[in-house]
């Protein structure tokens, strides 16, 4: 099987689906993503939530997929949008929600943030806030690994902006030179942030088109279908553990919501984000998992599970009382302290 | 014990540590094959192999990124940018990545990292590779600043450099490289954040680092023996951790204290030391806290102009002798 394209069409899955055990699993952490997402989204407005989010409502499907796919003592580096990446590596949603509300529960006891989700006994090795910066530091993660023969796998995830930085560049050839066991995950969403990729890269697919320079396969996936992401993500997670390299991955997906909290969207034309919301990965999968023989009682019944989920996580984080001011000058250092003189 | 020139004891510094830990590993531009090009890490490569010293394209970026997550998952790596002034392109891996991850993420992540480099004035490389970025690193809570001004300090402080659990610049003075000094046989590790106070004398401290320290000295001598002025010297020897202990005791005991820095002057380090000195000692005080450093421009290539412009011998005597006057 091969996924090389010449052309700007993403490729369709070949071989064999994942089997029913891990469609339900993928099914369940999208719909888990997306009402978590949402949440926060209201929990927001209510004024529960300051600074900013950055949604991935839209697409679930690649970070599920990884999430699925990956060994449980592989790492994931994520952006600020970080969520969903969060959440995918099993990471207890009452936590995360917690952090964003800044409370004493949250992931980092709210020293963090929305931009900052980490949890190392999860392999979520950090959400980073300048764009193209953790690049790079996933292939230290991917050096370590192959330095001590290890076996495990770096799993970066970036927007489609972070192909015009200079870290996306050396970073690539870094991961390339020493073959280090990496999978970059490109997700285009079309727009940087307020500015459509398209009319400020100078090749179609910022990801894909440029995997050739650092002598990779260009793979162009269609992000929103979970079947072929995961299957990507299997077939990258493999190559990279067995010692051939990196893979450089371009999702195509798109955002439902704005770039940020403050964004409503306005600069996309309403046809094209009526398109998108036609492929919604969630919708998609639902009608193909019920076309294909499940019976519709067994997702409605994940949907009740994971909307009581998030209702219980929603609670226990409001619950949380804020951080102690204790916390304040403490771990600047590693020995728990922040000082700097005697 | 052998004499070493400061360029020796860098590689004999990575040695110790290498041999004693094999998670140590250390990447840069030109390390390996070609020796680094002050020639300080000769003979690394043939010792400890081409999986652990490591040369990498020009891609300071991707040099700091690869020794930030090698960090966080298990190695102690030291990273070589090549001049100081590099640092500018890849700033936002020190700033914004390594000093905070710690906090952020509420002490789950540690950084056990190196980042060693070739820094100061005095060769005539002009403005872009002679910088004394001393001043850069101290701003940025999260990173430990280590300048050694002689051969066996070097040895010693990057020993607790790699053996410490946060991020390290570490920076080697360019125009030290070929000065020597007495190092003994054997493992070194000196402490971080304890000053060494390099001579003793009544009337005036000077607080220094690095490539100042010996014209510090050689001031000293002479302000001693032409004007009869006695100063105490500090070799501050780390900036973050700062001993300000030591400059606080032994300013109180002269009554006066004189900066010599070579990072420009405007909020160099010399101005934190005023601040404390001026807040906590101020009446133990005889006369006005000077600083002397690099004026506030890039440093001009010609010697005859670096050299009026770097603190001197001689404008480290004059000033010392008009303001103690």
């Amino acid at each position: 099987m091969s996924m090389t394209h010449t052309t700007g069409e993403p490729t369709q899955p070949t071989g064999a689906p994942p089997s029913l055990q891990v469609r339900l699993a993928l099914y369940r952490r999208m719909v888990e993503l997306r009402l978590f997402e949402k949440r926060v989204y209201d929990v927001f407005l209510q004024g529960l939530v300051k600074g900013t989010t950055h949604l991935s409502l839209g697409e679930e499907a690649i970070s599920a997929a990884y999430g699925e796919a990956m060994r449980k003592d592989d790492w994931t580096f994520a952006t600020y949008r970080g969520h969903a990446h969060t959440l995918s590596r099993g990471v207890p949603m009452a936590p995360i929600m917690a952090e964003l509300m800044g409370r004493r529960g949250g992931l980092m006891a709210g020293k963090g943030g929305s931009m900052h989700l980490t949890s190392v006994e999860h392999g979520m090795m950090g959400s980073y806030a300048i764009v193209g910066a953790h690049l790079p530091i996933a292939n230290g993660a991917a050096f370590s690994a192959k330095y001590r023969k290890s076996g495990q796998v770096a799993v970066c995830f970036f927007g489609d902006g972070t192909t015009n930085i200079g870290a996306f560049h050396e970073a690539l050839n870094f991961a390339a030179v020493w073959k280090l066991p990496i999978v970059f995950v490109c997700e285009n969403n079309l727009y940087m942030e307020y500015t459509a990729i398209s009319a400020v890269t100078a090749v179609e697919h910022p990801a894909a088109d440029r995997a050739g320079a650092y002598g990779l396969e260009r793979i162009l996936v269609d992000g929103n279908d979970a079947d072929a992401m995961y299957e990507t993500a299997a077939r990258t997670l493999e190559r990279a553990r067995s010692g051939e390299g990196p893979s450089l991955v371009e999702a195509l997906t798109y955002r439902h919501a704005g770039h940020s909290r403050a964004d409503p969207g306005k600069y996309r034309p309403d046809h094209e984000v009526a398109e998108w919301m036609k492929r919604d990965p969630i919708d998609v999968y639902r009608a193909r998992l019920l076309s294909q023989g499940v019976e519709a009682s067994v997702l409605e019944q994940i949907d009740r599970d994971v909307a009581a989920a998030v209702d219980v996580a929603t609670e226990v984080a409001k619950a949380s009382p804020p951080p102690g001011e204790d916390l304040i000058m403490k771990d600047l250092w590693s020995d728990g302290s922040s000082t700097w003189r005697n | 014990m052998a004499e070493l020139s400061l360029r020796e004891a860098v590689g004999r510094a990575i040695a110790q540590e290498m041999r004693r830990d094999p998670n140590v590993i250390f990447m840069g531009e030109d390390v390996a094959a070609a020796g680094g090009v002050f020639k300080a890490t000769v003979g690394l490569l043939e010792e400890f192999g081409p999986e652990r010293v490591i040369d990498t394209p020009i891609s300071e970026q991707a040099i700091l990124g690869a020794i930030m997550g090698a960090s966080m998952t298990g190695l102690r790596p030291i990273a070589e940018i090549m001049y100081s002034d590099f640092f500018a392109v890849c700033w936002d891996l020190v700033v914004n990545q390594m000093a905070k991850t710690r906090y952020m993420t509420n002490g789950q992540v540690s950084l056990p990292l190196v980042m060693k480099t070739g820094n100061g004035g005095g060769l005539r490389f002009g403005a872009q590779h002679s910088q004394s970025i001393e001043n850069w690193a101290m701003a940025v809570p999260g990173i430990k600043v280590v300048m050694p001004s002689t051969p066996r300090d070097l040895v010693g402080l990057f020993a607790s450099s790699v053996r410490d659990d946060d991020p390290v610049v570490f920076l080697e003075q360019k125009a030290l490289y070929a000065t020597k000094g007495e190092v003994e046989d054997g493992e070194i590790v000196e402490p971080l954040g304890k000053a060494a106070i390099r001579r003793q004398g009544g009337d005036a401290t000077i607080v220094t680092i690095g490539t100042m320290v010996p014209r510090a000295l050689e001031a000293a001598d002479r302000l001693q023996q032409v004007e009869g002025i006695s100063c105490t010297v500090i070799d501050l020897r780390t900036l973050i951790p700062l001993d300000a202990a030591c400059v606080l005791d032994t300013v109180s005991a002269t009554g006066r204290l004189f900066t010599v820095e070579e990072n420009p002057r405007v909020l160099g380090w010399g101005a934190e030391i005023a601040s404390i000195v001026a807040d906590e000692i101020f009446y133990d005080l005889d006369g006005p806290l000077v600083r002397i450093a690099t004026p506030y421009i890039p440093l001009p290539a010609a010697g005859e102009l670096e050299d009026k412009t770097i603190p001197s011998v001689d404008a480290i005597v004059e000033t010392i002798r008009k303001r103690m006057g």
